[in-house]
């Protein structure tokens, strides 16, 4: 329940963060963080324009994305305190809840019959099945360390004994920061601020959505962010006491959104067909971490 | 009642045979109808008895070949009893609608009818048999019949080619189970199953190794794994779409029924036959996916998407395998029981998909996925179960794929955390390749789903008649009621498939466990509901918000370009181009493509032809030397009665000079021993 209550909190102003970087490095002054929050509250106040060649899905499908987030959500535990649901092999379930999601956000692209939007739905389903592995071959690794299979049991066992487990931290926080970029369709895989259709993933998926449901998709995002974020905190939490881990947890989502937005100013987009290469490259970093367990494990020579 | 159940159904079938000349087509569908569903209650109640009370087994005298007959209905028997039952139960109701369309040819209809009927009876009985003589017999009655009821459109090319293939490829299974059963029988003199498990618990590991290996093969063929899959694809588009659904429900799981028949039966080492199964698998569900994206055909997409289930099931087997072997009883549980789990689930979803296009046949009379759009406005209904069993079919909940597939999930994930790490890896690698056939499979049906149902039509000239009466989609509700039902509730199956877990041999803990797993399926159960009910929730709160006053219609935009832009819109292809291109070095995408050049220029094309790298390396070019070899000799075909009487007496002479040819070469050998 903490975790559900830090993560609501973190969404509202997490993306605020993220365009205060930006604006900062870029050398503006920028927006307040509440800024991106309050749009999305604008959005919602709107009215809304739907295509002609729409049908029930294209309205129900943000519905349904911001639901599998939510539920998603229940599973991220915080510290030694589980999430509202923690059962062995949640991890697997939290994976098929965000694939749940995606599949509608594809299929409503497509059901706009427009030129464009089908090729980010192409682009979206593609390299989300690429980031999987990485996910399940980490989370396995994870599992292999700790001899638990539920994000709570994983994270309130995980312990740094030596060098290696220091890396192996720093390795899965680098490959949950890169899932959550990729996931979120920012850089280096998707360019947010981009205003050419053919060069976008997420927002051309999303152009003929308006009013409600587009600030329900916005809303959902940094709802995402927020999860990951959370789910990378609990990499430094460990057991501590509430005193401590939730300051802990703000300043680690503070890093994590600082990290994305200096991401965003100083690098380029990836070339689209470089894409699944890069998000190939995670899995075998998630191998790394794979091996490095054996070791730690002592089992591998 | 139960002791004479074997009778009654293979009564009930042979009655509607001679019944049917009295009648009229009419008549004979409603027979057909009333027969399947009798023997489906039948069936049914002899089921639940089962795993009520536990397995029933009597015996018939047999003949002097076959030995003494033994029936045993066990939890597996009855198990795959209820899930053929079910889908022959919506198929044929489906099915009736379905052949409204070809009412004025009444006799292939009959002949349609009985062989379903017969492939149903058929299907029944091996559950039940335990005895390999019988049992091979009743599989040709299988093989023949459902070959009768795929080519019922028999004038068109390609169904008769298909079902040639489809005939033989059935024949060297039966070939290579005859095989497997005769080793047996020449080595213990007997055909019943029992003696499988003593002749193969007297010998080293090998002997059961290789005899597991033939009955697998055979197995196989039936099942669809890779690389025996190459009739699948060819006999599923052209079979009508309720046989389609049946063959893709049920009669490949024949295959996997025999499978864990054998894995109950024969004793080897399991580890072996757990690696061996779970690498087969992999690379079952790997290929089958990625060469169902790239096809234009819905039913032959449907049809490489079995395999990929086939291989689904495989790898929930392997682990069970390999689970019994190293002791590892979560394993074992998991394995097993998502492997059977996801049997029954892939009959239901597969089935509803494969109705479902054939409500789209029926509508616009195409198959070819480039020539679909927009008919979720067309066909609501349709698109809607369609919808269902899409989202089943890639393992998402709240439906009833994510359930047998977390199962699968669980078992690989406890494989990884095993002792041994080159088994580790080993289990990683195939827990990869279950979650790449997961991302693919997301591809493929957000492919297929969107292309036929969203967007507008892509072929103006096209015309759409779609009848989606009563009749019709009440069964398709059934199953899709199911799909609901598994994926959350799911407890209410899982005494069902732990009874079975518990015939694979009780390793310590396994009670202990087997609570422990139900009540994570549970918590998964709720779970999924949990999220259905909080989408369902947020759907009415914004209701109001965008609808009525708050919601206008307006074209889609297109970028500043005010005109039609209806030909701009992504196809099949488009959408899988990227994955295409990063799949060409593994698939073969024949293109035929011609460039806009000139002033004026010509009307330009973009062909492409997916082809199956395996069919081509392990059919058709050694059935083409074949030919080719052949082909040399065929001079002595010359089509004259006199030379064709002449070959047979140089045969009967040859045959004769055998004895004496071989006497000769036997003593010449002598003679060198003897220098």
């Amino acid at each position: 329940m903490v975790s559900l209550i830090l993560i609501l909190i973190t969404s509202l102003f997490f993306m605020g963060v993220v365009v205060k970087t930006k604006s900062l490095c870029s050398g503006r002054k920028g927006p307040g963080l509440f800024q991106p929050m309050w749009d999305i509250f604008r959005l919602w106040k709107k009215s809304s324009v739907f295509s002609k060649e729409t049908s029930f899905i294209f309205r129900i499908s943000p519905i349904i994305y911001i639901s599998s987030v939510l539920t998603a959500i229940l599973m991220i535990p915080h510290g030694g305190i589980p999430g509202v649901i923690s059962f062995d092999g949640d991890f697997v379930m939290f994976a098929y809840l965000l694939a749940c999601g995606r599949f509608m956000a594809i299929i409503s692209a497509l059901d706009t019959g427009s030129s464009f939007e089908g090729m980010g739905a192409s682009r979206e389903a593609l390299f989300s099945l690429f980031a999987e592995p990485a996910f399940f071959v980490l989370m396995g690794s994870l599992a292999l360390f700790t001899g638990h299979t539920s994000f709570h049991d994983l994270f309130s066992t995980l312990h740094y004994e030596d060098n290696i487990s220091y890396m192996l931290g720093a390795l899965a926080t680098f490959v949950f920061v890169m899932i959550a970029m990729i996931e979120n369709s920012r850089m280096p895989v998707d360019d947010p601020k981009t205003h050419l259709e053919l060069t976008m993933i997420h927002e051309v998926m999303i152009l003929d959505n308006s009013g409600f449901n587009l600030g329900t998709i916005l809303y959902t995002t940094n709802l995402k962010f927020a999860m990951y974020g959370a789910i990378i905190s609990n990499f430094f939490i460990g057991a501590l006491p509430l005193s401590v881990s939730i300051p802990l947890f703000f300043a680690v989502q503070f890093c994590f959104a600082v990290s994305a937005g200096i991401i965003e100013s100083f690098m380029a987009r990836f070339r689209m067909s470089h894409n699944p290469q890069f998000i190939l490259i995670l899995t075998s970093v998630s191998m790394l971490i794979f091996f490095g367990v054996l070791m730690v494990k002592g089992v591998f020579i | 009642m139960e002791k004479f159940f074997a009778e009654i159904v293979n009564l009930l079938a042979i009655t509607a045979v001679w019944v049917f000349p009295f009648l009229r087509t009419k008549g004979r569908g409603i027979t057909t109808l009333l027969v399947v569903t009798l023997q489906v209650i039948l069936s049914a109640f002899v089921a639940f008895s089962v795993f009520s009370h536990g397995p029933i087994e009597f015996s018939y005298p047999g003949s002097w070949i076959s030995g003494e007959i033994s029936v045993k209905i066990d939890y597996l028997s009855a198990w795959f009893m209820l899930i053929m039952s079910f889908t022959f139960l919506t198929g044929t109701w489906y099915g009736f609608q379905y052949m409204k369309g070809y009412r004025d040819r009444s006799r292939e209809i009959a002949f349609h009818a009985v062989a379903l009927i017969f492939t149903y009876t058929s299907l029944i009985d091996i559950c039940i048999v335990q005895n390999g003589f019988l049992l091979l017999v009743i599989w040709e009655i299988m093989a023949l019949s459902s070959l009768v009821v795929v080519i019922f459109e028999h004038e068109k090319k390609e169904t008769i080619k298909a079902g040639i293939n489809y005939l033989i490829q059935s024949h060297i299974c039966i070939l290579l189970l005859t095989i497997g059963f005769m080793w047996v029988k020449i080595k213990t003199g007997s055909f019943d199953f029992a003696a499988i498990t003593e002749y193969t618990a007297s010998q080293p590991p090998s002997f059961g190794l290789g005899l597991f290996l033939i009955f697998f093969s055979g197995f196989a063929i039936k099942a669809g794994f890779v690389p025996f899959h190459t009739w699948l694809p060819l006999a599923h588009p052209a079979a009508p779409a309720h046989i389609s659904g049946i063959m893709s429900g049920v009669i490949i799981k024949i295959g996997i029924y025999g499978i864990v028949r054998m894995l109950l039966l024969v004793k080897t080492d399991m580890i072996t036959v757990g690696y061996f199964i779970l690498a087969v698998s992999v690379i079952t569900g790997i290929y089958g996916v990625m060469l169902a994206i790239v096809q234009h055909n819905l039913k032959k997409l449907l049809a490489y998407h079995s395999i990929e289930n086939i291989g689904i099931i495989g790898i929930g087997l392997g682990i069970g395998a390999l689970g019994s072997g190293y002791g590892n009883s979560v394993m074992m549980v998991c394995g097993y029981g998502g492997a059977l789990l996801h049997t029954l689930n892939h009959s239901l979803f597969k089935s509803l998909l494969f109705f479902a296009t054939g409500n789209i046949y029926q509508a616009i009379h195409s198959m070819n996925i480039e020539q679909m759009g927009g008919l979720i406005k067309k066909m609501p209904q349709s698109a809607f179960l369609f919808l269902i069993a899409s989202l089943a079919i890639c393992g998402l909940p709240p439906f009833n794929g994510f359930v047998s597939e977390f199962l699968i999930y669980s078992g690989l994930i406890k494989g990884v955390m095993a002792t041994h790490y080159l088994s580790s890896l080993t289990i990683l690698l195939a827990l990869i390749g279950l979650v790449l056939i997961g991302g693919l499979a997301l591809l493929c049906f957000t492919k297929a789903f969107g292309v036929v149902f969203l967007g507008h039509s892509r072929n103006k000239e096209q015309e759409c008649h779609p009848d989606e009466n009563a009749g019709r989609v009440v069964p398709m509700y059934a199953i899709a009621f199911f799909i609901i039902l598994i994926g959350i509730l799911p407890m209410l199956f899982m005494p069902v498939i732990m009874k079975q877990v518990s015939m694979f041999g009780f390793i310590a803990d396994q009670s202990d466990v087997i609570n422990r797993i139900t009540g994570i399926i549970t918590t998964t159960g709720w779970c999924s509901a949990g999220f259905a009910v909080l989408a369902i929730i947020i759907y009415y709160v914004s209701q109001k918000r965008i609808s009525g006053k708050y919601s206008v219609t307006a074209p889609t935009w297109g970028c500043g370009y005010t005109g039609d832009a209806s030909g701009m819109q992504y196809t099949a292809s488009s959408y899988v181009r990227s994955y295409r291109k990063i799949a060409g070095s593994i698939l073969k995408v024949n293109k035929h493509k011609s460039e806009a050049t000139g002033l004026y220029p010509e009307k330009v094309v973009h062909i492409t032809h997916p082809e199956d790298r395996i069919e081509s390396g392990l059919i058709d070019k050694p059935l083409f030397l074949l030919r080719w070899l052949l082909n040399r000799f065929a001079f002595l075909q010359n089509g004259n009665i006199q030379a064709y009487i002449l070959y047979g007496l140089i045969f009967i002479g040859f045959v004769l000079l055998i004895p004496f040819i071989a006497e000769q070469i036997s003593d010449f050998f002598k003679l060198l021993i003897r220098i």
